[in-house]
């Protein structure tokens, strides 16, 4: 696990925050929006709450030693934890003036046995590379990928849309949220991209994937690298971006600790 | 700052509209929004569509047709700058917005909708990126080994043709005299599991940092730590026991 944040060229402060819990198989990355600095006023009570809820929650679950969560008790566990979240920074939102309106995406991911659990809220991003090809693994909660979807513009025509950074959904602006929440299958050798939009918006998915794919035996390399990326093409927003390499060898099924522990390498 | 259309005739400005509207109508007849009273426009000639700051032009099956910067259109979605030919008339369309960098929309807002009219959809099928496969970051070659990377697509932006191109050239061992060029955003050098080091193109110039292995690089008898380094013309580079150097070709 790798990561790396950066305000960009022309933000003063970064609304971005992640964090990064490689013994517990969690990355949480969330991009605050709203107010001076109301944005990273939610985006960090967001990601703090949710690494030290599910941190403890985690360990609870761990320390019943059942053998691994039911994918459906493993996304629920997340969606509790989120709503609680998102209560959180509601009412911190309409507790001062200057914090009325704040919100934040979400974009996190519980890696356990073999199965990552994926939650996302607004815009920020999941990627995978699987061998050589990389995939979009999250959809937008935004208008463009509303208007996509429906037809109303092609992909060609969002990249020179004027209406970028329209979240549909998003965390603390109201007492009702509602996280997307998948669960996928993981291989060894995957690498997983966790990122805000100041990465996507600035640099074309290929090169994404071409980065990736040639640093992928450094990830804290890989990920300095995709944020100069996103500088070096105008930064035009706060970038931050977390990668996930899943071993090569599938875990043993024997002793929790192991197998939680033998996921993560770097 | 909503964008805006301006009508004119020979060069003439007849009118100017704010595209205020969700929908707003040109044609012969009085009901339109933009009314042309002309026979080679039809009654319900076309409708400029607006979704915040994005608008669409779409010809509602007129008799002579719409035409966007000379060339006919049935929809097209409209930039900053573009040209609506009906009949004799032409319609600029004046998005300001366009192109600017700072300003409220480089801002990620929330847009409001009731909850409940939303569902979870599947999860995006990723753009297609299979079409682009090729070799491994590190290809297994004799050193020096270099990737042979996949062709960029078009939407590869980072390395630009301003500047001199760097290029390694091979000193020792047994591919001595080979030449590389440094075209892309990222080119490995080194054997896979001993030593891998990248070069990196970015608008500075070129950096070399080291990736993987035990030993990092040597660069003009200098053994690099974990930060990139600036290349400068005619470095020498040392790389698993390969010494190589780097120039610049303008």
């Amino acid at each position: 696990m790798a990561s790396h944040t950066h305000p960009g060229q022309v933000r003063s402060h970064n609304e971005d925050s992640l964090s990064c819990i490689p013994e517990l198989g969690l990355a949480i990355l969330a991009d605050g929006m709203g107010g001076y600095n109301a944005g990273e006023v939610a985006s960090g009570i967001c990601v703090s709450l949710l690494g030290a809820e599910l941190r403890q929650a985690l360990t609870e679950v761990n320390l019943r030693g059942k053998g691994p969560l039911a994918p459906s008790a493993t996304e629920t566990l997340l969606r509790d934890h989120i709503l609680r979240a998102n209560s959180s920074v509601f009412r911190a939102a309409q507790s001062a003036p200057e914090y009325a309106g704040m919100g934040t995406t979400l974009v996190m991911g519980l890696f356990r046995d073999d199965r990552l659990t994926v939650a996302h809220i607004g815009d920020s991003r999941l990627y995978r590379l699987r061998g050589e090809s990389l995939e979009q693994i999250t959809r937008d909660h935004s208008l463009l990928q509303e208007q996509i979807d429906n037809g109303i513009i092609t992909r060609e025509q969002a990249k020179v849309s004027q209406n970028k950074n329209l979240v549909t959904r998003a965390l603390g602006v109201s007492d009702l949220v509602e996280p997307e929440i998948r669960s996928y299958e993981i291989i060894g050798d995957d690498v997983y991209l966790f990122c805000s939009d100041g990465l996507n918006d600035m640099v074309g998915d290929e090169e994404i994937r071409f980065a990736m794919m040639t640093l992928r035996s450094n990830l804290q390399l890989a990920a300095n690298h995709l944020v100069d990326m996103a500088n070096d093409a105008g930064g035009r927003d706060n970038i931050s971006v977390i990668l996930v390499k899943v071993r090569r060898e599938p875990p043993s099924r024997h002793g929790v600790a192991t197998r939680l522990l033998s996921w993560f390498r770097n | 700052m909503p964008a805006k259309l301006i009508l004119s005739l020979d060069g003439l400005v007849l009118k100017e509209l704010a595209l205020s509207k969700e929908r707003t109508t040109i044609g012969r007849k009085p009901d339109n929004d933009i009314h042309i009273d002309n026979l080679a426009v039809s009654g319900h000639h076309a409708v400029i569509v607006t979704i915040l700051n994005d608008s669409f032009v779409e010809d509602l099956h007129s008799t002579n047709g719409t035409l966007v910067n000379g060339r006919p259109i049935e929809k097209h979605f409209l930039q900053n700058g573009d040209v609506v030919e009906i009949g004799k008339y032409r319609i600029k369309y004046v998005n300001e917005q366009a192109g600017a960098t700072s300003g409220i929309y480089e801002k990620t807002m929330i847009l409001k909708q009731p909850a409940a009219a939303r569902s979870q959809r599947p999860a995006a099928e990723a753009p297609s990126t299979e079409g682009a496969a090729a070799a491994a970051s590190v290809a297994p070659v004799p050193a020096p080994a270099v990737a042979a990377p996949p062709e960029p697509l078009p939407k590869v932006a980072a390395p630009t043709d301003e500047g001199p191109t760097g290029t390694v050239q091979v000193l020792t061992g047994p591919a001595a005299g080979r030449e590389l060029a440094l075209t892309k955003a990222l080119t490995t050098l080194g054997k896979p599991g001993v030593q891998v080091a990248v070069i990196t193109r970015r608008p500075q110039g070129y950096f070399i940092t080291h990736v993987e292995g035990s030993s990092f690089p040597v660069v003009n008898g200098k053994i690099l730590d974990a930060q990139p380094h600036f290349l400068m013309d005619h470095d020498v580079v040392e790389l698993a026991g390969v010494k190589m150097e780097f120039f610049l070709k303008r």
